[in-house]
This record gives C-alpha cells, structure tokens and sequence, in this order.
C-alpha cells in the first residue's frame, strides 16, 4: 500500500518559493494498477519522485507498504527502493556498459542476493528476450531494451513498481505490447504499479486514474477496468 | 546481510567498467612515468649500494689506509712494519703524475704512476693482459699500463716507456687494480711499476707532488674502526690521513644516496604532476557516468555501494597504470647502467629488486587513488531524481560537514609531505618540498582563477566575435581554466627547473675555449728551467703567458694561536681539510679574470703605512669560512721550514671551473719571492702537431716537467658532461611526455561540454574553421597563461635547488626557459584542437539526440 499524505513540494525561486505540488493526498493499495495523468508542468513527475523516496517533500508524508520515509536517511531510502521498489523510465535507463541478463542482475546483486543469475533469465524469458540476454544496451531495439527494463524492475519482485511515461519513446505497437506486458506482471505478482503518463489510451487500461493539475489533485476516478477504490 | 550486499561489488564494479577502461587506463596512465622514474631510480640506486656493500674493499684495496703527500716518518714506518710482522697483510703505493714518454713513436702523455710495493693491493686481485704479470713488475723495471695510455702514446708491449729519468719496458695492460676505481682510470692514463724503482725517475725530489699510502687487510669479521682506534691519534698527530674501508663505504653510499634523493624529487614531482592527471581524467570519467549511478541509485544502490564500484575500478586501473610504471623503471633499470658505463667506479650487478618494485607499486596505487578519491566522492552526491529529468541537478550540494571529504583533503596533503619526506634526507627539507609544491600549486590556480577573471572583464563587444567565444569559454559554466592551468602549468614547472638546474650545474664546468689563455700547461718547473722552456715555446713559433709561480705551504699559525687553540677558539675542526691541507700558492700584483674580490681590497689599494711591514694576502671566501678567518687577521705560514706571516686583507671567488692556475690563497709579491718555488706555464699552442713536438722536446730536455694538452682534457670532461646532460635530458623529456597523458586528462574533463556545444554552433551554421579558431584563441590562452606561469615558477624552484642543494649561484637561462613554454604551449592548442577533431566528425543530430 502507498499512501500519501499532505504532500507539498517548493522550489526556491526569485519571486520567493514556487510550489509545484500542493496538499497532495491519496491511498494505493496493494496490487492495484493506477495511472498519474495531467499536462506538462503539472508536477506528475516530481510526485512519482517523492512517492519512490528519490526526493524528499518541503510537507506532509509518503508511506510505502508501511515505511515512513520522511524519516529515512538517503541511503535508508535506496535500501527501501531495493527491497520494494521497481522503476521503469521513458528513456529506459538500461547501463549503458552490461548486458541485457547483467542489467537485470543488478538490483539483486546490489542486495547480496545468490542466484541472480537465474532470476534474471527467467525474467528476460518472461519478457521475451531469451536469446537477447547477451546484447548489450546499443544492440537492442527500443521495445526490446523497454522489456529489459520492466524485466529489471521485476528483479527485486517489488511491492510497487513505479513507470514514468514507459510508451513515451516507442511507436504504438510497440508501446501496447509494454503495457499489456506491465499488465500481466502486475496481475501474476500482486505489484502495485503507478504509471506517470500523459498519454489517455495508456491511463484508461489502468484501473484508476489520478489527474494533476497545477501540483493539486483535479481528479481521482475508477475507470471501467478499475476495482473499487480504497 | 551487511556484507552479503558488497559480495558483489567487485563483479559488479568489472563488468561496468567495460567500455571505460580503455580511458580509465589512459587517465592511470599519467602516474606511469612517475612510478617509472621512482622504480628505476631505486633500483639502480639499490644495486649500486649492493655493489658499493660488496666491492667497497676493492676499490679501496684493503680495510685501512695511511695516506700522506709526504714520505711518513720513520717512528710511524716502525709502527708499521710491526703490524706487517705480527702477520697481517700490508701494501704500499706512492702515486704521482708525470709525463710518460715512449721514444719509439715520440708521443707524450701526462699520465698517473703508481709505484707499488710487493705486497700490494692487500685486498682484491689484479687482472692484467696477458696474465700473472703483476709480480714481475718487482723484478725488473717494468711497466703495466691502463689500454688507454698504450692507446693514447700508440704504444704496444715491449716499447720502452720513459719515467722522469728512468726506462721501463712495457710489459701488459691492466684490466682490474683494486684501489684505482675505474672512473679515475677513464679520465687519465696509468703507469704501474715497482716501487723500488720509483728513485730511478729522480721525480719525488724538492716541491713534487705525491701521494703515499699504506693500507692494511684486516682478518674477516674485524671492525676496522674499532681496530684503527688506537693509532689514529699517533698518525694523524703526523697530518697522515687514516681512512677505514666503512668510511669509504659511506662516502660512496651517501654520494649516491644525494644524488638518489635529487633524482627521487624530480620522480616524486613527476608523480604528483600524474596525481593531478589522474584527478582531472577522473573527473571527466565521473561526469560520464552520472546518469549510470542515477539509475544505480534509483534501483537500490546506496551511496557508499556506488562509492565502492568506482573506487574499485579506479584502484585496478591504478594498478594497471602503475604496473606499466613499474615495467618502464625495470627496462631503464637495465638500460641505464649500459648509458653509464665507465662513469661508476664499481662493477654493478643490475638485479631486479622485488621490494622496489613493490614500493614503487604501492606508491603509484595510492597516488592513483588519493587523487581519484576528490572527484570519485562527487558520485555519492549523485540526485536518483536525475534519472527521471536531466534537469534535475546532477551533484546535491556538498556539504561543509562531509567528513570523508576533509579526510581525502587531508590524505592529499598528507600524501604529498610525506612523499617528499621519504624522498629528502631531512624532515625540514621534506616539508620545504612539500611546501614549494603546494605553493607552486597555489600559485597556479591563483593566476588560473585571475585569467577568469581578466576574460570576463575584457570581453568586450568590440572584439571579434570568435575571439570573444574562446575568450569567453575561460570564464562560462563548466570551464577548464583551472584544471588546463593546474596541469599545464605543473607540467613545464618540472620540465624547465630540470633544465634550469642542468644548465646551471653545467655552466659550473664553463670549458669554453675562451676559458683559458691557453690550450698546453706545463708544470713543475724548476726555477732555473723557467727560462728555457719559455724560450722552447717561442722557438717553435708559438705564444707563452708569463709563467705562475707555485709556492707549497701549510698553516702554522693564526694570529699567532697555534691551530689546536685556533680550532678550540672558533669552532672548527682541527682535521678539517682547510687546517691541514698543503696549499700550493701565488704571488702577484693583479687579479686574474677567474676571481672576484668578495670583501676586502686588493693588494693595491690598502695604503701602506711604514709601520705595516707584514705582507698582504687574499684567500678563497669558502677557506676563509671554513677557517673562521676575518679581515686583518694574521696568518703564518710553514713555507718549507721558513715561517712567513701575512695578512688576510680580502677574500675572493674562485671559478674552478676554469682552466686556469687557481689558488686559495694568493699573496702580494714581496712576501714570497725569496721562497723556494715551481712555475706552471701555459703555453697557446696552435695545433696538435705542434703540441706534440713541444711536449717531446720539454719531456726530452726536462724529465721531471710536466704537461697537460688542455684540449685533450676538454674533450675527456666534455665527454662526460655530454653523458650527464644526455641523463637529465632524458628526464626532461621524460616529463614532457608524462605531460601529455596528464594535459590529455586535463582536457577531457569537459570535452563533452565542450563537444556539445560546438555542435550546437555547427547546427546553428558556424563553419569548421570558426570553431577550430575559437577553439584555438581558447587554447593558446591557456597554453600561454599554464606554460608562462610554470616557467616563472621554474626559476623559483631551479634558485632553490641551485642554492640549497647544490650550493651554487642561480642564473636563470632565459631562452631555454622561453623554448619549453613555448613547446608546452603548442602541446596545450594541439591537444585542445584534438577536441575540435570530434566536433567536426559528430553530426548535428548526434549531439541532439544526445540531450
């Protein structure tokens, strides 16, 4: 579960502080798949920052499955985020220097995990790169270095996965393909996933959708495919 | 669990440094030379104080020796012999110079004899050619000559070989003789015959010089200073000279460890000049891989986990760097005694010395590492947010209170004293290295952070705008001002103070032709041979300079103290050289163009008062120092018997460098006219056949005459001259090529920037040639600003070390100085516009794609 409480987010300006998110509250549960929508500069991405623990808020509070952050040391934050948390991002974010089977091992190795190997294989066949483990970053296509990365974010099996515009580089086909993978990796291993989109057709397969505008919350609505909210 | 979380950070940090190595090496690579510099240095040094540990007692021929330049008194001969009859072995030798002549090709040389008794050397064996010659030079008068003399006189076995009066038929040459290290024999030549022959050359008779020494083997496992003890006093208490093979071993050891610790300075400086290499070139690498430790950041790595990954990539490569640092010190290592040959006095043995090579090793890792730790630190402070939006800032802000900060700041520092300490012979001179860097760096970046200042206030609009461009890059965002400087400017402070130190210590052996007033010296002229020998020169067409006169004393007294009060009195030791030594003095009226008068009047011009009856006379500033002698103190002379007195009226420089009779102590006319004396005379002679014929003619005549052939002289030091400023040569050039590794970092730390934007200019319609001239007016200001400030710190650096290390006077030598900015210079713009290379091979869309 990821709850949000009160969250504010400003920025030192000339004119004085600038808030980019404002009184921001909300609850997730676990296993759920909710999509973040609203038009540029509207503080989606700096709110997927907070909730993962990448930044820290000027007020209020983030709760990932049960762990204040507000509390944590930087470093306390990055253990959190390898024990619980996946990322996927637009522009992918594979090591540019390691393999597609290495990228994946990494979350597990920075955790002194055994096996790591073996996980990640099974993860890229999941994916559907089997016979791509060995290519680096620059040998694989968009799509394909896309699925290395969901396949990274799975590494940890995460209690919530964050996505930022994950279709933002891939042409349509392409991004389907990401989102109905992201779908079933969220229905087979009970992750939440948060998706930071601005893209409509994306936001509407989510079960739920939190709209910003101007740092507020405008809207926060179930979709058709969406369950009860919380 | 906590150390389950590291067990993979050794792999991990492996394969992520794939694609960098090949740059992380390049960066390493600055130390390399250093850790070279700093192998080779300690090895040969090693292997010669090996050498010195094993061959000392051959080169000195025995444990003990007793050496006076006169015969010693029989009670001292008694004690002697006794020690020679209770069983130990006992040699004796007498040396001294004079002209061999061999009559079969009518050529002379100026050549060292030593006459030598039946039992020695006491210690070592002599190899001659052909064998077992050794013992015959007792039988019969016979000679066993160095190959250079039978080289040099166009002799071979069986010629006669004429001594002063006596014959002596050449039987062999010499190819080892304990006692006569084989530097002295490269320099001269050398005549080996019996010593009861020595009578026969009627040489050792009024005024000659020679040297008489004694020396004694020890049984093994004798401490000969323990064993010397008891007769030191009675010999010395005879001016005889009583050395012992540990003396010697440290005399010998500690000039190589002087000249070990010289070169171990350049080595160190070359090193750090590498550290600030290593720094630039990893901060170059770190900006490459913030988005990598982002992401690292954003799936889980803490801080301390990034830290490890790059710290231990920039270890191995460190070890890489300084292991290729190690292997060139090994080659020159084995290379160099080869360049030496003939320049040591010892036989060494090149061996690897494993636990240099170790140090060398640790040295270059730590070096490596310290410097990579300032910008490696950055990493932690990498934003995860970083990976979600490039404008997120890249570093958090450092805190004043980042403890490991200091700590690195404080191991640089830390790192740098004590390398410099481990390098001097003294704490003290340590840290003045220390601090002479650390100004030098200071100093540096001073002049980088005012040229940024400058380019920002003289960018005016009226100035072309590509010029305005490269001006401006000193000061914008992202500007390489201070590392370009830092590293250019280090660069040829090393490179011009080793040929500023080299060309002053050179200048001390001013050889010029001009030097001298002539090219053939003859000496040892009796008095009633100066006449004809002067006229022999002028008949054979030639000119003659009046002749020197050579008076031999010693001093007896010091203002009327005894020199056993006079050394109580003021400090100084009663066996220093100063006190005991034999002077060889002169008398005349005028200065002579190798002197200047320090303090003090000459002769002239100290008005005479008729009470004032004892005569004048000038001595060397460093005697007079040495002595604790002021103006008008007293001095009376044993001049052979006759007690002269004289007063010190001034004090002079001498350059010794010079081929001109010099003396310590000079006296006015009168005092020493009367006294017995030789002349030395030199002679400009115009070729060398005519050199060849006067020296026959004086040697034929006059026997006990000797004469040196100056120009051969010259060409023999200028040989050796050659030889060491083809070492320090090597040096500079060494550090000139370390230079570029290291400009090369300096460089690439903001390449990208730099590659980024000029792509942008390119988009934006700016031709290659606009781009290659902002890059050059940017280029040629920091190659000017880093090559001219090194250069001026450079004469600094060569002052100090001329003053402090080498006792000498400094004089800077400005062209040379110039030449190096200037090469440093256009090293800086050939490396920048390498840059420019990419920013014509990249497209547009490359570099935008990139943002």
């Amino acid at each position: 579960m990821l709850v949000a409480s009160n969250l504010q987010k400003e920025y030192p300006s000339g004119a004085g502080a600038l808030a980019v998110l404002k009184q921001v509250s909300f609850t997730i549960p676990q296993g759920s798949l909710v999509a973040i929508v609203g038009p540029s500069g509207s503080g989606k991405t700096t709110l997927l920052g907070l909730l993962a623990g990448l930044d820290v808020p000027s007020g209020g509070t983030v709760s990932l499955d049960g762990v204040e952050l507000n509390g944590l040391t930087e470093d306390d934050r990055a253990r959190l985020r390898g024990e619980k948390v996946g990322f996927i991002f637009q522009t992918f974010q594979l090591i540019p220097t390691l393999t597609a089977l290495e990228n994946v091992q990494v979350p597990l190795e920075l955790r002194g995990e055994a096996g790591g190997a073996e996980r990640a294989k099974m993860l890229l066949d999941r994916v559907g790169l089997a016979d791509r483990m060995d290519h680096f970053p620059t040998q694989l296509s968009g799509g394909e270095q896309q699925r290395v990365a969901i396949a990274r974010a799975f590494a940890n099996s995460p209690k919530i996965l964050f996505a930022d515009e994950p279709t933002g580089n891939l042409d349509g086909v392409t991004g389907a393909k990401i989102v109905e993978l992201l779908e079933q990796l969220n229905k087979s291993s009970g992750s939440t996933v948060v998706i930071v989109t601005h893209d409509m057709t994306l936001a509407e397969r989510a079960g739920r959708i939190i709209r910003l505008r101007d740092g507020a919350v405008v809207e926060d609505r179930l979709t058709a495919t969406g369950a009860p909210a919380a | 669990m906590t150390t389950s979380r590291w067990r993979f950070i050794p792999g991990l940090a492996w394969r992520e440094s794939r694609t960098a190595r090949r740059r992380l090496l390049l960066y390493m690579s600055s130390i390399s030379l250093g850790v070279g510099a700093l192998v080779a240095i300690d090895s040969v040094a090693d292997n010669v104080q090996t050498a010195v540990r094993s061959q000392s007692r051959s080169v000195m021929g025995g444990d003990i020796s007793f050496s006076s330049d006169k015969r010693f008194p029989d009670s001292l001969r008694a004690v002697l012999d006794s020690i020679s009859t209770s069983g130990l072995k006992v040699g004796t030798v007498v040396t001294f110079t004079s002209m061999a002549y061999a009559p079969r090709t009518q050529i002379t040389r100026l050549a060292q004899v030593r006459a030598v008794g039946p039992t020695y050397p006491p210690y070592g064996e002599v190899t001659s050619e052909p064998a077992d010659q050794w013992k015959a030079l007792q039988a019969q008068p016979s000679a066993l000559v160095s190959p250079s003399t039978l080289i040099s006189l166009d002799a071979k076995l069986g010629d006669t070989l004429s001594i002063g009066y006596a014959q002596f038929v050449i039987i062999g040459t010499t190819n080892s003789v304990p006692g006569d290290p084989g530097l002295a024999s490269a320099v001269g030549p050398r005549v080996y015959i019996g010593e009861k022959y020595v009578a026969n050359t009627q040489l050792l008779g009024f005024g000659s010089r020679a040297s008489f020494e004694t020396l004694i083997r020890l049984p093994d496992g004798v401490q000969s200073p323990k064993w010397v003890a008891p007769f030191r006093p009675t010999f010395q208490k005879q001016n005889i000279r009583v050395r012992t093979v540990v003396q010697q071993e440290q005399n010998m050891t500690e000039a190589v460890s002087r000249l070990a610790d010289f070169l171990g300075i350049v080595g160190m400086i070359a090193l750090l000049l590498g550290g600030i290499g290593v720094a630039s070139g990893v901060n170059a690498f770190v900006n490459r891989k913030v988005d990598t430790v982002a992401v690292l950041r954003c799936i889980g790595a803490t801080g301390s986990q990034v830290l490890a990954i790059y710290v231990t990539q920039a270890a191995l490569m460190g070890l890489a760097g300084a292991a290729i640092g190690a292997a060139i010190g090994v080659a020159i290592q084995f290379v160099l005694p080869t360049a030496l040959k003939g320049t040591l006095p010892l036989d060494v043995q090149v061996q690897i010395v494993p636990r240099v090579i170790a140090l060398g090793l640790g040295i270059g890792i730590w070096v490596a590492l310290v410097f990579s730790l300032r910008p490696l630190l950055a990493l932690r402070r990498v934003s995860p947010l970083q990976a979600l939006r490039r404008d997120a800032d890249a570093l958090e802000k450092q805190r004043l209170k980042d403890l490991p900060s200091h700590l690195v700041n404080i191991a640089l520092v830390g790192s740098v004293v004590l390398l410099a300490v481990s390098r001097s012979d003294s704490w003290r001179r340590g840290f003045i290295v220390a601090g002479g860097i650390g100004a030098a760096l200071i100093l540096l970046w001073l002049s980088a952070a005012l040229l940024s200042q400058l380019a920002r206030k003289l960018v005016a609009q009226r100035l072309p705008y590509l010029l305005r461009q490269g001006v401006a890059n000193l000061y914008r965002p992202a500007n390489q001002t201070r590392s370009v400087v830092l590293a250019l400017g280090f660069g040829s402070f090393l490179v011009s103070t080793l040929y500023l130190v080299q060309a002053n210590l050179l200048k001390q052996f001013d050889v010029a032709a001009s030097a001298a007033r002539g090219n053939l010296v003859f000496f040892d002229i009796q008095d009633d041979q100066r006449v004809a020998i002067d006229s022999m020169v002028r008949a054979a067409g030639q000119q003659a300079a009046a002749a020197t006169p050579i008076v031999t004393m010693r001093i007896k007294e010091i203002n009327g103290q005894s020199l056993d009060a006079w050394a109580a009195s003021h400090a100084v030791q009663r066996r220093h050289w100063a006190m005991t030594r034999e002077y060889r003095s002169t008398y005349r009226d005028t200065m002579v163009v190798t002197e200047k008068l320090v303090s003090g009047k000459w002769f002239n011009d100290v008005p005479s008062t008729a009470a004032d009856t004892i005569p004048q006379m000038s001595i060397e500033k460093d005697v007079a120092s040495e002595i604790g002698l002021s103006l008008g103190d007293t001095i009376t002379w044993d001049v052979q018997g006759v007690p002269v007195r004289a007063r010190v009226t001034s004090t002079r420089e001498v350059n010794w460098g010079r081929f001109d009779p010099n003396f310590f102590a000079v006296f006015q006319t009168k005092a020493l006219v009367t006294a017995p004396k030789m002349f030395v005379l030199v002679a400009a002679v115009s070729s060398d056949t005519a050199i060849a014929r006067i020296q026959r003619n004086v040697v034929l005549r006059y026997p006990n005459v000797s004469s040196v052939d100056l120009s051969l002289l010259r060409s023999t030091i200028m040989q050796i001259i050659g030889r060491i400023t083809l070492a320090v040569r090597f040096l500079a050039l060494f550090s000139l090529a370390m230079a570029i590794p290291v400009l090369f970092s300096a460089v690439a730390a903001t390449r990208r920037d730099r590659l980024r934007e000029g792509v942008l200019l390119k988009t934006l319609g700016a031709t290659r040639s606009q781009i290659g001239r902002i890059l050059l007016a940017e280029y040629s200001l920091l190659g000017m600003l880093g090559a001219l400030t090194g250069m001026l710190l450079s004469f600094v650096g060569a002052w100090a070390l001329i003053k402090f290390l080498f006792d000498g006077t400094f004089a800077p030598a400005l062209l040379p100085a110039f030449m190096i900015a200037l090469v440093m210079m256009t090293l800086a713009v050939l490396i920048g516009l390498s840059t420019g290379r990419e920013v014509f091979r990249e497209t547009p869309m490359a570099a935008l794609r990139e943002n």
